[in-house]
């Protein structure tokens, strides 16, 4: 590391300050007022007050649904994490290839990163729609089965997962190829030289060097999974059928801003904020010791 | 790292916000008192809206309503709560018939009756038609300013009832709902029969139009509702038939809120029931491609005659405005309530009449000749019986208690569940909401 120098002492602070200001205002305040909110059944208009300690909590960890929807939770996270990364390295190793019209490729298989979530989603309500949907209109020549994702929780599930890791693909995608890029091609060669095929290449020696990547973009997608996905599943599903996809962050917006229990939303937010806390930091301190820089 | 890039990015961004936010400043003094207007309509309803608060504008000089689109009925009411907590309340907020007792217990409003009379303005409130009146009045005095009323009724696309071999009327029996929707299927149809608003169609209004009790507490008019009542003989023989459905293929599910609507418009189904407001989507939709009709709600063999509940949206008004803007408000409401901008309201959008004198101007007019399916569901709440049970539904988080009983309603429809059970659970959940709710305001 570099120590950059200034003359002024004051100039580092004065730089750093609108981003500090910005992390306090919005991170550190609203993360603290939920912390304050979740001990406090509290009404609507915030007329009434009333202390009640860990009863938010307590009600929380009792209710049956709020622990169905952290197990649906984790299945979509790892879902989306897991299988949306080896997708991208799969098809950033093949857009890796010397091939022609390499940029028209790389350039489409950029483009899904840049729509909202809540646009991915409307997308993907077009394909998967019972009525209007092109996709159970396919499906129809094949098998009888009704795709009806209103009614069944595993469609609707498999629907904004796929959403999410399509929208996310562009973003994985984009790191991957960077970091093939940065393989150095002397080692591949002189695996080749060694007998090594390109599935034994790919596995000892560029899959370990993309680690840093991978170790990166597995922080990344869990928290865009477990956040960012909000935009998804209010545009599709709602949370349902029954309650098959109501992630936490989406049950933790529906309980506060619709059920107006504004309490037990912030006690909800409060369980997500620690659930991420020590995702991030479990992933910086087992993963990172594997990750080859 | 990565981190620190991407918030270095939104630095400059949110500095620039900031800039724009101080250089704005306070806004020039403007002769005329500004009153502002937050609504939840969409669409064609959007622009009468609009339309409504210009000709209010135009129409004198001290007063300029500014009308502001907030987003769906639950965000505008979240948005309202937001502004009311950082004391930058509109004067006048939209909000939806199951927000009211959050609305009455929420002690951020200033009652209607109230605003009228302290600002010598007078409204004919007797004129209002029973099942809005009760829904919006406390102790007998009305909270909230009628605006937007509908009630569900029974719709039918004509060519498909024709292609089954069916009579050109509207089932008036579940039976007959039945063996429609089975022959509509049975002729290709994709859809037999389905319904927009599950829980608002199929459970509020059912038990109100069978005069079956929904919570007790008289729905809650009496005193803060405790418990659910759905889960009684009736709930559960309503539920059980169309679980059968479900099954059988006859009844279709299409999803929450308004959803279901487009299979309609597609010209998929037989039979369906929505809001009466639908009257002006449908009409657009089939144009030029099938024909349709309406009926009143059909009747279950061996229950009471009651009444459909109304739906839609009044509007209140929200305390901390000064009382020259109150007096605005005052002479904004008085000016929708009259019969010919109420007629017109009613004319326009499909929404009911909420006046006795606004229905007969339409029939006088004519109105009713020219587009009958508007008169279902006022003949629909007519012929009703107005009992403690159909009044309507006062329950407090009952947005909450919707989704609790739509979430159970997809589990029965989908075969997870027992009707019984689905329902057992549904009071269950609803009832932990309520006891939440009053163990506020107790």
């Amino acid at each position: 590391m570099k120590r950059a120098v200034f003359r002024n002492r004051w100039l580092p602070y004065a730089l750093v300050a609108p981003q500090v200001a910005i992390t306090l205002v919005f991170f550190f305040w609203p993360a603290l007022d939920s912390l304050r909110l979740s001990l406090y059944r509290s009404s609507p208009f915030g007329d009434r007050l009333i202390y009640v300690g860990l009863a938010n909590f307590e009600k929380l960890f009792a209710d049956p649904a709020y622990l169905r929807s952290g197990v649906t939770t984790f299945v979509f996270s790892f879902c989306v994490t897991f299988v949306g990364m080896a997708i991208a390295l799969l098809l950033a190793t093949l857009a890796n290839a010397k091939i022609r019209g390499l940029g028209i490729y790389r350039t489409l298989l950029l483009w899904p990163y840049g729509i909202a979530p809540a646009i991915a989603g409307i997308i993907w309500l077009f394909i998967f729609h019972p009525s209007y949907g092109i996709l159970p209109y396919l499906l129809s020549f094949v098998t009888t089965y009704q795709f009806n994702w209103f009614l069944k929780g595993w469609v609707a599930m498999v629907l904004i997962t796929a959403a999410a890791i399509w929208k996310q693909f562009g973003y994985n995608l984009a790191f991957y190829l960077a970091g093939l890029q940065g393989v150095p091609e002397s080692v591949l060669e002189a695996a080749s030289v060694d007998g090594a095929g390109p599935v034994r290449r790919f596995f000892s020696m560029t899959f370990p060097l993309l680690s840093p990547v991978t170790f990166f973009l597995l922080t990344l997608n869990m928290t865009f999974a477990f956040f960012e996905t909000f935009g998804l599943v209010h545009s599709v599903t709602q949370g349902g059928p029954g309650d098959a996809t109501a992630i936490l962050v989406y049950k933790a917006w529906k309980d506060g801003f619709e059920g107006l229990q504004i309490g037990l939303s912030a006690a909800q937010s409060v369980v997500l904020m620690a659930v991420v806390i020590a995702l991030t930091a479990f992933q910086f301190r087992y993963a990172e010791r594997k990750v080859v820089y | 790292m990565r981190r620190a890039t991407t918030c270095s990015k939104i630095a400059p961004w949110g500095l620039a916000l900031l800039g724009s936010v101080l250089l704005m400043g306070p806004a020039p003094a403007l002769a005329k008192t500004d009153i502002t207007f937050w609504h939840a309509m969409q669409g064609v309803l959007a622009e009468r809206v609009g339309e409504i608060a210009s000709k209010f504008n135009a129409s004198q000089g001290d007063y300029e309503v500014k009308v502001v689109y907030k987003g769906d009925y639950p965000t505008t009411l979240t948005a309202a709560i937001a502004a009311y907590r950082a004391k930058q309340p509109p004067h006048v907020v939209q909000v939806f018939e199951v927000g009211t007792q959050t609305m009455l217990s929420s002690g951020a409003v200033y009652p209607v009756y109230q605003l009228v009379k302290d600002n010598g303005v007078t409204i004919d409130w007797n004129d209002l038609i029973g099942p809005v009146k009760s829904y919006y009045s406390s102790g007998g005095n009305l909270y909230s300013m009628a605006f937007n009323s509908s009630t569900p009724i029974l719709y039918y696309n004509k060519d498909l009832f024709k292609k089954a071999g069916l009579p050109d009327r509207a089932p008036t029996t579940w039976a007959e709902v039945e063996s429609d929707a089975k022959k509509v299927v049975a002729s290709g149809a994709k859809c037999g029969f389905s319904t927009a608003w599950p829980s608002w169609v199929l459970i509020e209004n059912m038990h109100g139009w069978h005069d079956q009790p929904f919570a007790d507490h008289a729905n809650g008019f009496d005193g803060l509702a405790t418990t659910l009542k759905i889960n009684g003989p009736f709930g559960v023989k309503m539920l059980e038939l169309l679980a059968r459905g479900s099954k059988e293929g006859w009844y279709t599910y299409n999803g929450r809120g308004p959803k279901a609507e487009a299979n309609m418009s597609a010209g998929e189904c037989g039979v369906f029931i929505s809001s009466s407001a639908y009257i002006a989507g449908l009409t657009r939709a089939a144009e030029g491609k099938f024909g349709w009709s309406t009926g009143s709600l059909p009747h279950m063999d061996g229950f009471p005659q009651g009444n459909s509940i109304i739906g839609g949206a009044t509007l209140w008004v929200m305390k901390g405005a000064k009382p020259e803007e109150y007096k605005g408000v005052a002479q904004f409401f008085k000016y929708l309530a009259s019969t010919e901008n109420q007629a017109w309201w009613a004319g326009v959008t499909g929404y009911l009449p909420i006046s006795n004198a606004a229905v007969k101007a339409l029939e006088t007019s004519g109105h009713y000749q020219k587009n009958p399916n508007q008169l279902t569901a006022v003949k629909q709440m007519n012929s009703g019986k107005t009992t403690p049970n159909s009044q309507g539904i006062r329950l407090g988080n009952f947005v909450s208690i919707r989704d609790a009983i739509e979430e159970q309603l997809e589990n029965v429809f989908a075969g997870k569940k027992t009707p019984k059970q689905g329902l057992d659970d549904a009071v269950a959940k609803s009832n932990d909401i309520l006891k939440e709710f009053a163990a506020l305001y107790k």
